[in-house]
């Protein structure tokens, strides 16, 4: 973990609304886990005022050029533009500089290879599950990618998933690019084909939650990426605690998104907490 | 062997003393903003920083405020964490050992839901050789008395300082809150009362609406605002109390770059402490630093006193 200053490589749209960027981040890629994350600082003026976390979707070096340079190694991040932060980021171009905290938090566990591995990601939800995919690839298991949108300009990056070797399954709700309807419906479909296997989920809310109440029904192993809002990624504000499983007014339980997390396995949650934060009714 | 001869420019002296406490330079963190210190281990050298000032510590464990617990507002953050910290004896067996290794003053922050706890933590407190000094959050409604809370009542402040300064046996840092009208009031009962040191401000009691839901932003309705919004709030307090106590005062409030921390040396702080700056870029303190004694060897200052307390009227 680093506090770097350093610049943009590049940032390009990628899809309607979703940009990718590269930074210059040496020595990054050698500490960075799939499903960790990075605290961006937009800016050095206000507004705004606090980093943003951003999901890692991978790492690399770019090959030394004729200079005969060392390679540069780099981090890229993808995000949706959504407010004044990611306006902001949307604007900003190669060379410029820009601060970058990471890589933060507890990613995927995924020690063993035993029987199929199911991927879950909506809209931005699919960007921490590229490092994913690829540890998983080469631990020779077979993944598959759910992935899962709005409208076909929430989905991104399906051919660099299958150049890993994943086998990719598109859906949107309104029918714009695979197959009509949401995510979790294919989810079930496939947890019939593979009873044994293991899911890691990313995306928001809602999505999360109907994962969680299929992998509970189906006795399958779930491992969930969350996205809370946070003030410093360290693990001081306390602003991003999330309930744990069996959190009680007596006995309560507040996880740190920044540091237990971002990744949890399910059953450590409380679900039904998680649910309410985030406005969309219970789980079950 | 010969030395090299260089023109070097002198440092100047960034030591300041408050209540007894000797600190190398005055920069410090505000507590809940730097975790129990060893969070920010990997950004900075904690061994050159003034202090290390804690996460408010309770008698018990406590989880703190449902969520959202934090909202960003136009150059500044609500917040109602809702004071969760370990206790007092998880502090002791696991955060100490890591503070003990350290050649820093560890200023203990803490409070209490009663007068009674707060007596208690004070007591805890002196068992622990490598506290420097206690740093006495009165922000906290009393539960047993109606939750009024104490540092907006001089008598209850007043009260409180009181009681902890019988049983604490190490310098006593008394923090104000700002949600009163007239600060120098609240000021002259704690030092009445026994502090040996005043640091202010607390976060300014605020609250933020998402005008699509119509819900209060955070959870807690309102909260307290917090970073470079509230600076000139906080300078103009600090000059108040300065010019009200006699005991040192420790400035507080929106402080993120060295220049916002030469204004509350200015006006007469003798230290200062960053709160919310330490979100933004966890080294912060290192450049504020920094920045202070760059701004000392330009103007010519030799020693940091001739700063403090140097505003002209």
């Amino acid at each position: 973990m680093k506090n770097y200053r350093t610049k943009i490589i590049s940032n390009q749209e990628i899809s309607p609304g979703y940009y990718r960027m590269r930074i210059l981040a040496p020595g990054f890629s050698e500490t960075a886990h799939s499903g960790q994350f990075v605290m961006f600082r937009v800016q050095r003026s206000l507004p705004p005022l606090l980093r943003r976390p951003f999901g890692i979707f991978r790492t690399g070096s770019l090959p030394a050029d004729c200079d005969g340079l060392p390679p540069k190694e780099f981090v890229e991040i993808v995000y949706k533009v959504v407010g004044r932060g990611t306006t902001i980021m949307a604007e900003l171009h190669e060379g410029d500089k820009v601060e970058l905290l990471g890589p933060l938090g507890n990613g995927f566990d995924a020690p063993s290879c035993d029987g199929e591995r199911i991927l879950v990601g909506g809209g931005i939800g699919l960007v921490p599950l590229y490092m994913l995919a690829g540890e998983l690839i080469e631990k020779g298991c077979n993944v598959r990618l759910l992935m899962g949108g709005r409208t076909r300009d929430d989905i991104f990056a399906v051919t660099e998933f299958e150049r890993l070797g994943v086998e990719t399954y598109v859906s949107t709700d309104d029918g714009s690019l695979g197959e009509e309807g949401v995510v979790t419906k294919v989810l079930e479909r496939k947890l019939q084909k593979f009873p044994k296997a293991e899911v890691f989920a990313c995306g928001p809310m809602p999505m999360l939650c109907a994962v969680r109440d299929i992998c509970v029904a189906n006795k399958t192993p779930l491992q969930v990426s969350l996205e809370e809002s946070m003030a410093c990624g360290v693990g001081a504000c306390l602003g991003c605690v999330v309930k744990g499983a069996g959190h009680t007014e007596e006995r309560p339980s507040y996880l740190c998104t920044c540091k237990v997390g971002p990744v949890f396995k399910a059953q450590y949650l409380d679900w039904n907490a998680l649910a309410q934060s985030h406005g969309c009714g219970g789980c079950e | 062997m010969s030395e090299t001869t260089r023109t070097t420019v002198k440092k100047p002296s960034m030591a300041v003393e408050i209540a007894g406490i000797k600190l190398r330079n005055p920069v410090m963190p505000a507590s809940g903003t730097f975790g129990y210190g060893e969070e920010y281990a990997p950004f900075l050298d904690l061994e050159k920083i003034g202090a290390i000032v804690t996460k408010g510590l309770s008698l018990k464990p406590k989880a703190g405020n449902p969520t959202p617990r934090i909202a960003e507002t136009i150059s500044g953050m609500l917040n109602a964490i809702g004071l969760q910290n370990v206790g007092i004896e998880a502090f002791i067996q696991h955060k100490m050992p890591f503070l003990r290794t350290l050649n820093t003053p560890v200023i203990a922050n803490f409070f209490g839901n009663s007068l009674e706890e707060y007596g208690e933590v004070a007591k805890r407190l002196n068992d622990i050789p490598e506290i420097a000094a206690g740093e006495l959050n009165i922000s906290c409604p009393n539960v047993k008395q109606g939750g009024i809370v104490f540092g907006t009542d001089p008598k209850a402040a007043s009260e409180v300082v009181a009681l902890v300064r019988k049983h604490l046996q190490k310098p006593l840092i008394v923090k104000l809150t700002p949600n009163v009208t007239d600060i120098t009031v609240v000021a002259r009962a704690v030092e009445e009362a026994g502090a040996d040191a005043i640091s202010c401000i607390n976060t300014i009691t605020g609250m933020s609406v998402d005008i699509h839901t119509r819900k209060p932003r955070i959870a807690n309705r309102t909260g307290g605002l917090s970073g470079p919004a509230i600076r000139p709030i906080a300078v103009r307090m600090v000059h108040q109390v300065v010019q009200t106590v006699s005991v040192p005062v420790i400035g507080i409030g929106g402080i993120s770059r060295p220049m916002d921390a030469l204004e509350f040396l200015i006006v007469g702080a003798k230290a200062v402490q960053v709160g919310t700056a330490n979100f933004v870029d966890p080294s912060v303190i290192q450049t504020i630093i920094d920045g202070i004694e760059e701004f000392c060897i330009d103007e010519g200052i030799k020693d940091i006193h001739e700063l403090i307390g140097s505003l002209r009227l």
